[in-house]
């Protein structure tokens, strides 16, 4: 039992922590939220330059063969510094899917592509219902010759305009039940038929609505078997869940330090504010929450990384990360006073995309009840 | 990192599980909240005593079995989860025994150290008094010299093990004259001494795990000081991360937990289990979600322990964390109870043994003793974050 990181992987926080502080100061995520596009190219160059799109690809494929682990290190380092652009969907929602479900043909084809950082890529999973159970997907596939004809609308899709390819979860089976008609589709994002709206969000982030009006993709793109997506598509939340909490506890960490500087030298009465036994306490209780989130996820993060079943594990950690996010931010807020309640602060950088991460991939409800499953309340 | 146990680790849990259901079968015990404060059992405390599992983590020279921090938390983990009786123990397994190793004599070591471990030493804990809770610094129990003894004058409460205990671990004032935190030493000696008067504590749940214990001109050995005299309070501080840092914190009430989640699956109001309603599902689930985080915060304690250092901050995030959830634990219990929440023990149509209600009043102190939530959140504040004292 050993809670701490391995020498290696904090060379990789502390490098990551270092890097991400210089190259990616607050001045350019508020660039980057007004920007069309939401990444600047030069950065993205680097961060390939670095490794980290290819950081879990194996050596074969251009990456650098370490753990999902050592990636969750990484993920927490870019939810500290707010990293704007499709690292997540491309690493997370796509290279991962790829890599655990893919064909080598498929390997072959994709991952060296987003190894390089040529490719940018995307899940395109939810749809109006805006919830994570199989009868959602009501995006139809119809067979036709060679290919399947896409058709249907998917909602709050990160960075489809600007993706190379979509993974894009459709309903092929109408007669099956729910979970046995679904299958994961690659899909060049240049295929006719295909159009997007950036939605404006909370965080600043480019959620998409894509609409896709038969849009063709050959048979070969299908990701693992038909009818049998449904699977893959509940490891890949897992995952995307864990990477949320990972970019959660890295927020949480650095607003903790933030709100705790800023209760030493900030004064009234004389005094620092952070000499007062209630602004004591609500820090306490904030410390106590990301270490709590924290281990939770790492917990979870570990057991993914071993290949361990982790169902149980990853519920608890969203479950309690997402709320415990809320409340750390709550108590910032009230710390910092007015000031954080302005745009020009950066706190509210934290507020806005702390909340986004808390309802991506399931909330705290979502989540309990499938504890509570593993609880045999069944 | 590495969030499983060892095979040897699993092994030794199995050990203890073993051993529990037996002592279950023979009828030794049966399964109580709080049994490790409220649960008195001189016969069960030396079967533990006979397997070699009192003093696991002290050196084998004083009889211990100098195992590591991680077995006894595996240990308690068990004793905790059956909720055994082992009151009679656990003081002095959980803080005294650490005390006389780090601070006592030689002398001390062996005579005490080898009882405890046999399950014949009960220690009581002679700390809070009517006027020193929080501010134990400022107790007034006297020890005077007089020739190669001290004098005991004075009062003390909540004592731990009062109405069970042989020994008594005592902090009393030694120098009146020194600032209040300088005149303090701690002492440990029986209790079978002229001048010494126990009566017991009925809390709020109407047992008498506490007592208040009082000291009328009580003489004992100069031997029986632990450590250095004046230097009592600076002593006792690293036992009191001990004494906060376990999982009885967080597990004192596992019998509830684990009887409320049977309750809603066999209740059927309407012919419908309650575990199927979403409401009781989410609250449950909760549960269980804040359950797994504490388990996490103090194996992290425990952790902190093997690395040799103090978990001073660590001990006190947890255990503030802990009681909480112990709190939300009864409440809950008692809002899917309902009505029969308010059914004691032994009443006719009591669900789950009177537990919730037994729970519900219980908690009440549990975000008090051994450190106030809002003294731990002090330290948490001063010593982990460095925030400035006023």
């Amino acid at each position: 039992m050993n809670f701490n990181l391995s020498e290696e992987q904090e060379m990789l926080k502390t490098m990551a922590r270092d890097f991400l502080a210089d190259k990616c100061p607050k001045t350019l995520v508020r660039e980057m939220e007004e920007d069309e596009k939401g990444y600047p190219a030069e950065l993205w160059r680097e961060i390939v330059d670095l490794g980290w799109i290819g950081l879990v690809l194996p050596e074969e494929y251009g990456g650098s063969g370490m753990s999902f682990l050592d990636l969750c290190v990484l993920l927490e380092e870019i939810g500290r510094a707010c990293l704007p652009g499709p690292f997540f969907s491309t690493v997370v929602l796509s290279g991962l899917p790829i890599l655990n479900a893919g064909s080598d043909v498929q390997k072959l084809e994709y991952l060296p592509k987003i190894a390089r950082g040529e490719a940018i890529c995307t899940l395109a999973l939810t749809e109006a219902s805006a919830r994570y159970d199989a009868p959602s997907i009501t995006v139809r596939a119809t067979a036709d010759g060679d290919s399947y004809i896409i058709n249907g609308t998917k909602l709050f899709v990160p960075d489809a305009h600007i993706a190379d390819y979509l993974l894009c979860i459709a309903r092929t089976n109408e007669k099956a039940e729910a979970e046995n008609g679904i299958t994961v589709f690659i899909v060049d994002a240049r295929s006719p038929g295909i159009s997007h709206t950036v939605l404006k969000t909370l965080a600043g982030d480019k959620l998409c609505e894509v609409v896709f009006d038969q849009v063709r993709v050959p048979k070969k793109n299908i990701l693992g078997q038909l009818d049998r997506g449904w699977g893959i598509v509940q490891r890949i939340v897992e995952q995307a869940a864990v990477a949320k909490c990972c970019a959660m506890v890295g927020a949480m960490q650095q607003v903790l330090e933030m709100t705790v500087n800023y209760a030493k030298e900030r004064k009234q009465y004389d005094h620092p504010i952070g000499s007062y036994q209630v602004i004591q306490h609500y820090c306490a209780n904030m410390a106590t929450d990301v270490d709590g989130s924290r281990f939770s996820t790492y917990e979870a993060a570990w057991r993914l990384s071993q290949g361990l079943p982790s169902t149980k594990e990853v519920a608890i950690a969203k479950a309690w990360t997402g709320e415990a996010f809320e409340r750390v931010i709550t108590l910032a807020h009230q710390i910092h006073g007015a000031i954080g309640c302005t745009i020009d602060h950066d706190l509210q950088f934290y507020t806005r995309r702390g909340k986004a991460a808390a309802l991506s991939f399931g909330d705290g409800d979502f989540y309990r009840e499938i504890v509570a499953q593993e609880m045999g309340l069944s | 990192m590495d969030f499983e146990f060892s095979q040897e680790q699993q092994k030794f849990r199995q050990e203890v599980r073993d051993f529990l259901e037996e002592e279950l079968r023979r009828g030794t015990f049966k399964p109580s909240c709080d049994a490790w404060i409220q649960g008195y059992s001189p016969e069960f405390t030396k079967k533990v005593a006979q397997k070699g599992w009192i003093g696991l983590t002290w050196p084998k020279e004083y009889g211990g079995q100098g195992r590591s921090h991680i077995d006894r938390l595996i240990l308690t983990e068990e004793m905790l989860r059956y909720g055994a009786p082992a009151a009679c123990h656990w003081f002095a397994d959980r803080q005294i025994g650490g005390g006389i190793l780090r601070y006592g004599t030689e002398e001390q070591k062996r005579e005490i150290l080898p009882k405890i471990i046999a399950g014949e030493a009960y220690v009581g804990l002679g700390m809070s008094e009517p006027e020193a809770g929080s501010d134990l610094a400022s107790l007034r129990t006297k020890a005077t010299e007089d020739g190669d003894y001290y004098i005991i004058d004075g009062q003390k409460m909540w004592t731990s093990c009062g109405m069970f205990m042989n020994y008594i671990y005592l902090v009393a004032r030694t120098d009146p004259e020194a600032p209040k935190h300088r005149g303090i030493s701690e002492f440990i000696f029986e209790t079978n001494l002229p001048g010494i008067t126990i009566t017991p504590t009925r809390d709020i749940t109407g047992s008498t795990a506490w007592a208040e214990v009082f000291f009328d001109g009580v003489r004992i050995p100069k031997k029986c000081l632990i450590g250095e005299k004046n230097r009592g309070f600076y002593q006792v501080v690293n036992q009191l991360d001990y004494e906060r840092a376990g999982l009885e914190r967080l597990m004192g009430n596992y019998p509830l937990f684990d009887a409320i989640v049977q309750f809603v699956k066999e209740t059927k109001p309407n012919g419908k289990p309650l575990a199927k309603e979403t409401l009781i599902r989410q609250k449950l689930a909760q549960l269980q979600v804040e359950f797994d985080i504490g388990r996490l915060l103090i194996y992290r304690v425990v952790m902190v322990m093997e690395e040799g250092r103090a978990p001073n901050v660590e001990a006190a995030i947890a255990k503030a964390y802990s009681t909480a959830f112990e709190q939300h634990l009864a409440k809950i219990a008692m809002e899917i109870l309902g009505l029969y929440g308010q059914l004691i023990a032994e009443s006719k149509w009591a669900p789950i043994l009177g537990m919730a209600p037994h729970s519900y009043l219980a908690s009440t102190g549990y975000s008090l003793q051994a450190g106030t939530s809002e003294i731990l959140r002090n330290v948490v504040a001063s010593r982990g974050l460095g925030l400035p004292s006023e």
